[in-house]
């Protein structure tokens, strides 16, 4: 059977001074895969959305991606190789305009290279890039300077940002935070339109509800340990996850 | 010659030491970036003398009162400029760089340059200390600075306020989330930063006058020993200033004396190169970055 | 009664927003005096050195000296690199410039280009290990660096040691000594603006606004900021060297810090990231500290505060209240 594994994280450990951020995780990632991670705040989630990117080294253990070992390589490398991220914390560059905010990541050397080197016609990619993460065309709002935008408009730029990239792995850092009903919902589909043609999508999310349905497998970290991996009907079934958030009896 | 050169060599690791640590209180634990440092250095040497000559204010409570007005000064560096500006490095550095500046030019206009500038040292005497005469200003350099460096260390490490510092240093969020209140906190950090600063200048000016360019003086060598040693680590303030100090002394005794000055760029330019947060730094550079 | 202030375009300005104002001269002309009449002036002044005198064509040289400076912060400012020691770029051009002329006895056509480059590239090089550090380092090593290097000059003896080295050749005339001095200025003021605002710049503003973002997009910000440093130290090394041609002289001055805190209070003052702003801030600050001239150092003190004031009130600096007025007007108005 061919190996679609595209992603293998092997016992990978980071501690901050004294406290252990991430202990031990492994998983894997086959291509086309969305793997939805949760887990409490604090148990590590955005620590390995570091440690994936390069942003933190690891003190042990292999990040293997593409057949690699990516572990503590810069990030604009590990960018290059096709991996984005979105931050949880989204800062657009403010006193851009949101078109101009996507101009940056056009700039980078492997969409020159991905392009074969064409740059003219960086305007037409970079509308259509809005408008593929839900800017409407023909209106104002992408030339509108970033700090004017809305919230919901504001991540979606980050999405925006990172598919401008050409990315072979997309790792969204809570997108949804801050969202409203309406602009989540009017978000997943995109999502989901994105994973279905092909791109790896592994995502940190609070919101299970909307998760679950678009994810192939789910994994739950708590304090920096992986707890349980499955289906998201598996997860959402299992009592060490309802413990993680919750508490257990005998908390009460 | 050995012992002369021990002896000397401890006493210049504490005068390194002594002037280094209220700016590694300051920026290396909270952040915050005084470089109006040397400038307050001076104005103290200046208030002691001003209180001395001037009002006639007995020796000891000259020294309490001007420590603790460099103390206020400190404070409402803060909160007068520093407050508004918290988090746009830009104008953090340039008020406070500004302000220094302002200050020790002042001086140079007012015309204190002459040589009657000069402070008295605390016990007049010297001693000698297997064959090699020290005068007990030096042994007082010494001691003091050994004084303040377990303080800053235990200050830091086991009190209440000091945790609250490293606190803001590394998470202010976090921090501020804990009930720490950051501002007051830094105002704090550059308020007991500049008393450290005081008290080093009242015990090391003695041994010469006041000259304005120590003012800048002061500064360079807050930052060379921070870099080599790493701004925020107490030991590395003591291992960065036994090895300038006797790195210094060393020089002046086998090479001519004017080459103790290339020390610090020496210094400054390997630690650069090689570990550039310092012996004993653990910022991992980028990822401090917020 | 209560009223509240209100800004609105004046009505020449949104009459320009169109390709029709080409039709009218009046538009034409509201469009084009700002931009055209600075660069008249400053092209024009050197012709009337018969009439104003030596002393204000050195004012000129220096402030064109000063402003160049101020472009090469403001450059770096962009980047954002705060550097407290533009003096260090100023100091190496000046010196191989001299060294080249003392030594080699060069002229000033080959030395200067020369030394332009070399004491760019010299200054980049130093300045390496901390480009990879927070922003907050480099602001230190500016700082440190040009007064360590005056040092290890006057110790060390070399290159003239603490007398520095004299006699060097003088520019061919009065003609290019003034022209040279305002086409550089010029040159470096719209070929910088060009630069900011073309994408290239733009990677270089994200790298200072957020540069996590940057990196995440695959670039790599340490590359962006050696090249950025390189460039505007051509700048300020350029300055140094032609002033150790006008003067004729080099030593230890060259690194001292009145070359670090006068363009950075005319770039903070004129506006930082404005680039216009650091030449407007040059052209108010030196001829202003030649007519204090009698105050002595009380000078730098005026210049300090200045920052300050500048920095706690009015951060974005005088260009952009300058063009605020010029496009807008304010007037009061009922509320309800």
């Amino acid at each position: 059977m061919e190996d679609r594994t595209i992603l293998e994280v092997e016992t990978v450990t980071k501690w901050f001074g004294g406290v252990a951020a991430i202990v031990n995780v492994s998983f894997s990632l086959q291509k086309g895969e969305l793997l939805g991670v949760i887990g409490p705040n604090g148990s590590g989630k955005t620590t390995l959305v570091n440690l994936l990117t390069g942003f933190v080294k690891p003190n042990s253990g292999k990040i293997i991606y593409q057949r690699k070992d990516i572990a503590g390589q810069q990030p604009h490398k590990v960018a290059a190789l096709g991996i984005a991220r979105t931050f949880q914390m989204a800062k657009p560059f403010y006193q851009l305009s949101a078109f101009k905010n996507l101009i940056i990541p056009l700039y980078s050397p492997r969409v020159k290279k991905l392009r074969g080197g064409k740059y003219g016609d960086r305007d037409d990619v970079a509308i259509d890039l809005l408008e593929d993460v839900g800017f409407e065309r023909d209106s104002s709002v992408p030339y509108k300077i970033a700090s004017s935008l809305p919230h919901g408009y504001v991540k979606r730029l980050e999405l925006a940002r990172c598919l401008a990239l050409r990315p072979d792995l997309l790792i969204l850092d809570e997108l949804f935070s801050g969202m409203s009903m309406a602009e989540v919902a009017g978000t997943l589909p995109i999502i989901e339109k994105l994973n279905v043609e092909g791109l790896s999508i592994i995502m940190v999310e609070h919101r299970l509800k909307e998760l679950f349905r678009v994810a192939h497998r789910v994994m739950v970290l708590n304090f920096g340990a992986k707890v349980v991996e499955g289906s998201p009907s598996e997860v959402m079934a299992s009592d060490a996850v309802k413990a993680a958030y919750l508490g257990s009896e005998d908390d009460a | 010659m050995i012992a002369s050169i021990i002896v000397y060599g401890l006493v210049s690791s504490a005068v390194l030491a002594l002037t280094a640590m209220g700016f590694s209180l300051t920026f290396g634990i909270s952040g915050v970036a005084n470089f109006a440092y040397g400038a307050f250095y001076i104005l103290s040497g200046f208030l002691v003398w001003v209180l001395l000559n001037y009002l006639k204010v007995p020796f000891v409570l000259a020294i309490v009162v001007t420590i603790g007005m460099v103390w206020v000064l400190g404070f409402v560096t803060y909160w007068v400029i520093l407050l508004r500006v918290r988090g746009i490095a830009l104008s953090e550095v340039i008020a406070t760089f500004a302000l220094g500046v302002g200050i020790l030019e002042l001086f140079r206009w007012l015309g204190l340059v002459t040589y009657e500038f000069t402070l008295p040292t605390f016990i007049k005497g010297v001693v000698v200390i297997a064959g090699v005469v020290v005068d007990y200003q030096r042994l007082f350099i010494i001691g003091i600075g050994l004084a303040l460096v377990l303080f800053l260390y235990f200050f830091t490490h086991y009190t209440r306020i000091g945790l609250a510092f490293r606190g803001v240093a590394q998470n202010e969020r976090t921090a501020i989330s804990l009930g720490i209140r950051s501002d007051l906190t830094a105002a704090l950090s550059l308020a007991f930063g500049s008393a450290m600063v005081s008290v080093a200048a009242i015990t090391i000016l003695p041994l010469g006058i006041i000259s304005i360019n120590t003012g800048y003086e002061v500064l360079l060598i807050a930052v060379a020993v921070g870099i080599v040693g790493g701004l925020e680590s107490v030991p590395g303030i003591l291992v960065a200033s036994l090895i300038l100090g006797y790195a210094q002394v060393i020089t002046g005794t086998y090479l001519k004396p004017e080459w103790m000055a290339v020390v610090y760029l020496a210094a400054i330019v390997l630690v650069l190169s090689i570990k550039p947060s310092g012996l004993f730094g653990k910022f991992k550079e980028l990822e401090e970055r917020v | 009664m209560r009223y509240r202030k209100e800004r609105l375009d004046r009505g020449i300005k949104v009459r320009c927003d169109d390709v029709f104002a080409l039709s009218s001269y009046r538009e034409i002309l509201y469009l084009a005096m700002p931009r055209v009449l600075p660069v008249a002036i400053l092209l024009l002044f050197p012709l009337l050195k018969g009439v104003v005198g030596l002393y204000w064509e050195k004012t000129l040289v220096v402030t064109c000296t000063v402003s160049l400076l101020a472009l090469s912060w403001d450059l770096m400012a962009s980047v954002g690199l705060i550097s407290l020691g533009q003096a260090l770029f100023f100091g190496a051009g000046a010196y191989l410039t001299g060294y080249l002329n003392y030594a080699f006895k060069l002229s000033p056509i080959v030395t200067i280009p020369l030394g332009t480059l070399g004491g760019a590239l010299f200054s980049t090089l130093l300045l390496l290990p901390v480009l990879r550090l927070r922003g907050i380092y480099f602001a230190i090593v500016t700082l440190t660096l040009p007064l360590l290097l005056g040092r290890f000059i006057e110790t060390t003896k070399i290159l003239g040691g603490g007398e520095g080295m004299s006699g060097l050749s003088p520019l061919p005339n009065i003609w290019f000594e003034l022209y040279v001095a305002v086409f550089a200025l010029l040159v470096c003021l719209f070929s910088f603006r060009r630069l900011i605002n073309e994408d290239y710049g733009l990677v270089l503003q994200g790298i200072r606004d957020n540069d996590r973002a940057v990196m995440s997009g695959a670039i790599s910000i340490y590359r962006f900021k050696i090249q950025a440093v390189f460039i505007a130290g051509l700048a300020a090394s350029f300055a140094g060297a032609f002033m150790t041609h006008y003067y004729q002289f080099v030593g230890m001055s060259a690194f001292a810090m009145d070359y670090s805190i006068v363009p950075l209070t005319a770039a903070v003052l004129g506006g930082p990231g404005t680039f216009a702003g650091s030449v407007i801030g040059a052209f108010i600050l030196v001829p202003l500290s030649e007519a204090l001239r009698g105050f002595g150092t009380l000078r730098v003190v005026f210049y300090s505060a200045i920052l300050i004031i500048c920095v706690v009130a009015l951060p974005e600096g005088i260009f952009h209240y300058m063009r605020r007025k010029y496009h807008q007007f304010e007037r009061l108005t009922e509320i309800g």
